[in-house]
């Protein structure tokens, strides 16, 4: 299973070497900017600038692709509505937007590792410490998920094995009641394991 | 925040990435596809209360954001907040506040009624309140229209209320120790 | 030195131990007793991970109830189930996650890590998903993970249970050579047989505190 390690995608390029902060700021930036913009005109350079930044980042004309084509179907029908509401035009701007956005949130993405954005999120958070936020505890919290997941899809496969054995693989119940029973009890034992190793959670 | 919240936290947050896992299923007729993974937010509310449920699911939000492949079909990244459905992704926070909220409020008069009433309004009403509004927004339609596109996918969710609403009473009865909510 | 007076732990009226008096300084010193026994509960008292209903524990004269971060520094724990003791996706950031609370500069922490995993062939590992670890290799990462800290003693809860025949003898010999006070609770008796003492629990009481060459026989009568 390959859901810890995100999806970045190793590349020589001066997009990935940008500093993980600045490109969420251009995402945050772009994202308002093309919901006030009403002309497609200067939408559609905009997606073609987002198409060309791709290139920079040396990713091949299939992985900009794949980035787009879970939404297509929702794309057509959204151009749909607008040209049945509105006209051509009107959906043009919806559908360009929205690929605008996606196109430019996933490219931030690729070129971006998840330790690395995890870094970037626990500084940008320090200064929220007067607010009582505390960013080692937010930072414990991300890695006991990532810790998590591959020990939850074990339990989840031996609970199935063993309700399989008593021919009650197809009840839902049967299948997530000892499941989540038993992983709420390996909470409390991993809360102990992290208090023994000292941690101060005051 | 004591370090078992933040294990519950933490504990809810990878289940809802684990029910990402299982594969979509497309509604008869409709062609609709539905995931478990609201259910999930649903659980988490409903078990561990207001402030850690809420919390458990924006940090499952935060690592889809950050570029993890969580989300059901193995989306995740910036673009699906800002997409047509982040409304219902931020809902899920929402719905689970809400949820969490109530039970604690009726502990008192928990039972199989009461509970999916309490799951139904936080996970439907709720969360299609801000989705609906949000679709509407993002693909410039009226409201109503919007309301109106996603009625397939409520019967899904009324479908996962259920789901839900036993696993919670089950849970509750087998494990009362644990929980405080 | 850990010291216990007159302790007795009640989960509202189920008692689980009940004045129990001990004085700890052995090198080596096993606990047994059947399944609910109390002396998982018993273990867990030592460190401050629980606290006792009635009476006190000290370690090296600090109450676990009022000093319970120095205790949890000066005694190490180590669970029956290291998936549940491991809590950082890599087994670097595992290790480093004990020693936080030091400060230590980054150098430092690279180097003691290094040290700790060659002690246990676990070098190669280092930057490796935790969870790809077999189970000997996680029950020995978990042991790391409380050696890095360098306790004065160390308390292992059943450490070899999960475990089969050759992982078990190689944790086994891990642990004996600690240098370190080792406490262990188990039902793996092969393991307690040259520790300096042992303690026998039953219903929530100590029934028999000797040499193993005495304990071990009473307590597989008792149990028979």
């Amino acid at each position: 299973m390959n859901l810890a390690s995100g999806l970045y995608q190793d590349r020589a390029s001066p997009l990935h070497r940008l500093p993980a902060g600045l490109k969420v700021l251009a995402l945050v930036a772009l994202g308002t900017a093309v919901f006030v913009i009403p002309d497609w005109q200067i939408l559609l350079a905009i997606l073609a600038a987002v198409m060309v930044l791709y290139g920079v980042a040396r990713f091949s004309p299939q992985i900009l692709w794949a980035q787009i084509r879970p939404l297509l179907w929702l794309l057509v029908v959204f151009f749909a509505v607008q040209l049945w509401l509105n006209d051509w035009q009107a959906g043009l701007v919806v559908v360009t937007r929205l690929a605008i956005v996606v196109l430019f949130a996933a490219l931030v993405t690729l070129t971006t590792r998840v330790s690395v954005m995890l870094e970037a999120l626990e500084r940008a958070m320090q200064p929220l410490r007067f607010m009582g936020v505390n960013p080692e505890k937010i930072g414990l919290a991300f890695s006991l998920v990532l810790r998590f997941i591959p020990v939850i899809a074990t339990v989840s496969h031996d609970v199935r094995e063993a309700q399989n054995a008593r021919g009650l693989n197809r009840n839902m119940l049967a299948l997530t009641v000892p499941l989540i029973i038993r992983t709420l009890k390996m909470a409390d034992d991993v809360a102990d394991a992290i208090e023994a190793r000292s941690y101060d959670s005051e | 925040m004591n370090t078992r919240d933040i294990v519950y936290i933490a504990l809810f947050a990878s289940l809802m990435a684990i029910l990402g896992l299982f594969p979509p299923f497309t509604m008869p007729f409709t062609g609709a596809p539905i995931t478990v993974q609201s259910a999930g937010a649903m659980l988490a509310g409903a078990l561990l209360g207001a402030r850690c449920g809420a919390l458990s699911v924006v940090l499952f939000l935060v690592l889809v954001a950050l570029g993890l492949p969580l989300l059901a079909g193995g989306q995740g990244g910036f673009g699906v907040f800002l997409g047509p459905t982040g409304g219902f992704l931020l809902g899920w926070a929402v719905s689970a506040f809400v949820i969490g909220y109530l039970i604690d409020k009726f502990q008192d008069y928990l039972n199989g009624l009461s509970v999916v009433a309490i799951i139904a309004f936080g996970g439907i009403v709720v969360l299609y309140g801000l989705g609906n509004a949000w679709v509407a927004v993002a693909v410039d339609i009226s409201y109503w229209q919007a309301t109106v596109a996603s009625v397939p996918f409520m019967i899904g969710d009324a479908l996962k209320v259920f789901a839900v609403t036993g696993l919670t009473l089950a849970v509750r009865r087998t494990y009362p120790e644990g929980l405080r909510a | 030195m850990i010291e216990l007076q007159n302790v007795a732990l009640r989960y509202g009226k189920q008692s689980v131990l009940e004045d129990i008096s001990l004085s700890l300084g052995e090198r080596r010193i096993g606990i047994v007793g059947a399944n609910g026994s109390g002396k998982s509960t018993l273990a867990r008292l030592l460190n401050g991970l629980l606290l006792p209903s009635e009476g006190t524990v000290r370690v090296d004269g600090m109450d676990t109830a009022k000093d319970g971060r120095k205790v949890r520094a000066k005694v190490g724990f180590v669970f029956q189930n290291p998936d549940n003791q491991i809590v950082f996706p890599v087994v670097e950031e595992d290790l480093a996650f004990g020693l936080k609370p030091l400060k230590l500069p980054k150098d430092d922490v690279s180097r003691r890590i290094d040290a700790m995993l060659a002690r246990y062939d676990l070098g190669a590992y280092r930057t490796h998903p935790s969870h790809q670890l077999s189970g000997g290799q996680k029950q020995l990462l978990a042991i790391c993970g409380v050696l890095i800290m360098e306790p004065a003693c160390i308390v292992f809860d059943e450490p070899t249970t999960l475990l089969d025949l050759r992982n078990r003898n190689r944790v086994a010999q891990a642990i004996a050579e600690l240098d370190q006070q080792v406490i262990t609770v188990s039902h793996d008796l092969d393991l307690l047989a040259d520790y300096d003492r042992i303690l026998v629990i039953d219903q929530g009481r100590v029934v028999c505190d000797d040499v193993p060459q005495k304990a071990l026989p009473f307590y597989v009568d008792l149990m028979s």
